[in-house]
């Protein structure tokens, strides 16, 4: 599941720009993940401040 | 409620379209989905003066501080100096975004377009023929449906309009250049001179700017390229080079943020939509740099917009001539400069290193960078054979 670490995010929308689904959007000073994600963790590794997280060990699918 | 014209993003893009078609007489809104227009930042802040001023009268309060040109530094420490008229869309003065970006918005609004902040558009609203008839905006926590005849797309990297009006916009982790900026003061800073670091340590598929704001202010950041990109890395990246590098410095503020670098997308209008600025890729991909381009894509926008209104053809065939006005002026450079940036993040430190001493015999002051691309092939034909098309 991908999670973001709100503490973290500098919340400048750099994760939305590369996701492939639109499942990610910028609100304000927070990021809101939606059920299409796909766990294909672009954005995790983009990110600039590392906020960005695919935890149980999900295994990239694309 | 119901315009001509919704704008979604109140940018350099986005108002300089609105103000545009405002003047003209057409009925503009324009929507900003942060309550504050032009923060937080997410830009070196750097713009040629001549570049600026041909499109708009500033206003002083907009400007941090002017400098005399840039300095390139390669990754062993050779440098390089470029004046200020010969440095490009992005050297000359520095700007304070927050002010500029808040005084074009004014302007429009004063052209008579309806600005609209904490508004965030969820979706198109949509004719029985599938195209845009609008927007659907949350302003202020409360469901908005604005109807229009036109949506013009400003919004930025992480644009949504263009992906609904079925233009997939998305960017390849090759194609974003992530970027983290400290604010910092620091009595190293040379007040009168934009610098560039080049390193593969440095900035992976980037470099490392210093963008002087006065009295020893300056931004000091870095991009690194998505696909060298590991979590977190621009921000970890700049600390160390703060600390190998600049001992001295104190950071006041931190900002994060992506930068379009892939070059022109395929498509920047559809049936009753187009797209500016960030959201339509229009950023250079080799500086990074894009309020120029951004602003230049508004006032053409706005002008087609306002042609297509009055003869009522909003079809993307209708919209066309907007397509092919930027492509045929800022979009050459930002073609030419994509395959440069393809070339540039492929070289070692020695190949940067070599390039830098092929120059150093020669006097750069006067020259800009396709007058330097010239002489660097000149000197360097076997290496730099692959961009023999770009000076022709």
């Amino acid at each position: 599941m991908l999670t973001v670490d709100r503490y973290r995010c500098g919340y400048c929308g750099a994760c939305v720009g590369v996701c492939p689904e639109m499942a990610l959007e910028l609100v304000e000073t927070w990021i809101e993940i939606s059920p299409e994600c796909v766990e294909c963790g672009r954005c995790t590794k983009i990110c600039p401040t590392g906020a960005l997280e695919l935890s149980d060990k999900t295994e990239a699918r694309t | 409620m119901r315009c001509d014209v919704v704008v979604v993003g109140a940018g350099p893009a986005g108002s300089m379209a609105a103000r545009h078609m405002a003047e003209k007489g057409l009925d503009v809104v324009m929507l900003e989905k942060r309550q504050e227009i032009g923060d937080p930042v997410r830009c070196a802040e750097g713009v040629s003066k001549t570049g600026l001023r041909s499109l708009t009268d500033p206003d002083p309060r907009w400007i941090a501080a002017e400098v005399r040109g840039a300095r390139l530094h390669a990754p062993d420490g050779t440098t390089m100096v470029m004046s200020e008229d010969r440095s490009g869309n992005e050297v000359g003065y520095v700007l304070e975004r927050k002010i500029f970006d808040r005084g074009l918005a004014m302007q429009a609004a004063l052209a008579g377009a309806r600005v609209m902040v904490k508004t965030r558009a969820l979706d198109l609203l949509r004719r029985p023929d599938g195209s845009a008839g609008g927007v659907k905006a949350l302003r202020f926590g409360e469901v908005l449906p604005i109807e229009a005849d036109l949506v013009i797309g400003a919004d930025g990297v992480e644009s949504k309009v263009g992906r609904w009006a079925g233009i997939d916009t998305s960017l390849k982790p090759k194609d974003i250049e992530v970027c983290a900026q400290f604010l910092v003061y620091d009595p190293a800073v040379d007040d009168d001179y934009c610098e560039f670091f080049f390193g593969n340590d440095i900035a992976p598929g980037g470099y490392v700017w210093s963008f002087p704001k006065g009295r020893k202010l300056a931004n000091l950041g870095l991009g690194v390229l998505g696909s060298r990109c590991q979590p977190g890395a621009p921000v970890r990246l700049l600390r160390q080079y703060l600390e190998r590098n600049r001992p001295e410095a104190r950071v006041v503020e931190m900002v994060v943020g992506g930068v379009p670098v892939s070059g022109p997308i395929e498509r920047t209008v559809a049936d009753r939509m187009m797209l500016v600025g960030d959201s339509a890729r229009q950023s250079d991909p080799i500086t990074g740099g894009g309020i120029l381009n951004a602003m230049k894509a508004g006032v053409m926008a706005g002008d087609v917009a306002a042609v297509a209104i009055s003869d009522g053809d909003l079809s993307a065939a209708g919209l066309m001539p907007y397509e092919e006005k930027w492509r045929e002026t800022i979009g050459r450079q930002i073609a030419r400069h994509y395959q440069l940036k393809e070339f540039f993040s492929r070289q070692t430190d020695e190949d940067l290193n070599s390039l830098m001493h092929s120059m150093q015999s020669m006097d750069m002051s006067q020259m800009d960078l396709r007058g330097m691309l010239k002489v660097l092939i000149k000197l360097n034909p076997k290496k730099l054979w692959e961009l023999r098309n770009l000076v022709v």
